[in-house]
């Protein structure tokens, strides 16, 4: 992982509820790269949310919507977040409920920008 | 032994050709007796083989003894010998209606009442089928789910409720053309929500409330109103997001009346 990615996924872990985020393949759910995903099944969320993120795509194109610039799946005890980054990546967020979705949305969406 | 059915046995037996085997059937059928009525039909029908009269009563026997499928058979002899017979088009209507077919006995009904348009047992059972019909067909409709979103902003082109194997149960989904997409769509948005529910679970989340895609030209909300169901909402982008889970969680409860409704 280079320096300025670990900088970059480090921003979004710093906002407050963020427990970690990684950088995954959107094609096949590979984790590209990750920061403070302690404690969590990073291959694995990363491909569910990967095939989540296909799925809704597929859905939101068909309805004529376009391809999703932000996805958010809301839980009880949290939210998983992931914005896509150029045509193959996803960055994904896992955070707790404490979390406030619209700044680690603008934070995801700026680190895309970075990187994408 | 009551005297009507006594007399009627001994005028009988003075003249076994007579038609008193009829008062009489129908006497010992009317009292519960329906092993000796129908012994009685029986008889006389030896005699009578082509009165109609006669297989009404026994067909009437039939349905009274639990056996409406032989009660049929008699009744539509009965047709063969006297077409616009009042009481086997009331008797095959009445075995109609008790088999679920209300339309067919209201036909027969029809048929029934235009023979005798003051026969008050016809106008009554008309009435009865006619609500039968009324409230099958409100129930079919309930059943197409045409009107589990009717009322609702979107309901004509943005509300969808599918099963948890991508099978439409209702709503309407177009895309930005006016085009159906709902068949499409559904297969999609299960897939999605089953991934929502794995992810959440792994990540010890607790249950998932929805999922929501923000787009270029709108937004969608996927969520699980109840068990094995999946609700999309699609809105337009002026729409929030926030406002938009508002939309589904009014959609959410809209839809878990209808599965009420349904399973009642």
């Amino acid at each position: 992982m280079s320096a300025a990615l670990a900088r970059a996924l480090d921003r979004v872990t710093r906002v407050r509820g963020v427990r970690g985020a990684m950088l995954v393949a959107a094609t096949d759910g590979l984790v590209i790269a990750e920061a403070a995903m302690e404690g969590v099944r990073t291959n694995a969320v990363a491909a569910l949310t990967a095939s989540l993120a296909t799925r809704l795509g597929r859905a939101a194109r068909v309805t004529g919507v376009g391809p999703p610039a932000f996805v958010h799946l809301d839980a009880e005890q949290g939210a998983v977040l992931a914005v896509p980054a150029g045509t193959d990546l996803l960055l994904v967020t896992i955070a707790d409920a404490s979390v406030n979705v619209g700044l680690a949305r603008l934070e995801m969406l700026r680190v895309v920008e970075e990187v994408g | 032994m009551a005297d009507d059915i006594r007399a009627l046995t001994a005028e009988l037996a003075r003249d076994p050709d007579s038609l008193a085997f009829l008062e009489l059937g129908e006497t010992l059928r009317a009292r519960g007796r329906v092993d000796a009525a129908a012994t009685v039909a029986r008889t006389g029908l030896e005699r009578h083989p082509q009165d109609p009269e006669g297989h009404d009563l026994y067909a009437r026997i039939l349905a009274d003894a639990g056996n409406p499928e032989a009660a049929r058979e008699t009744w539509e002899v009965v047709l063969t010998l006297a077409p616009r017979h009042p009481g086997a088009l009331k008797g095959l209507a009445y075995l109609a209606y008790r088999a679920g077919d209300p339309v067919g006995a209201l036909e027969l009904l029809e048929t029934a009442l235009s023979v005798d348009p003051s026969d008050p047992s016809v106008v009554q059972a008309l009435q009865t089928v006619r609500i039968a019909i009324e409230r099958m067909e409100a129930d079919a409709e309930v059943r197409t789910g045409a009107d589990i979103f009717a009322g609702f902003e979107g309901a004509e082109y943005g509300l969808l409720l599918v099963d948890a194997q991508g099978l439409i149960l209702g709503g309407v989904l177009r895309d930005g053309q006016g085009r159906d997409v709902a068949q499409e769509v559904a297969a999609y948005a299960a897939g999605a929500a089953a991934e929502a529910q794995r992810a959440v679970r792994l990540l010890e989340l607790g249950e998932w409330r929805g999922l929501v895609a923000e787009a270029p030209e709108g937004h969608l909300h996927v969520s699980a109103p109840a068990p094995g169901t999946v609700l999309l909402v699609k809105r337009e982008r002026a729409v929030p997001p926030a406002r938009l889970a508002l939309a589904a969680q009014r959609a959410g409860t809209a839809a878990r009346a209808w599965l009420e409704a349904q399973r009642g």
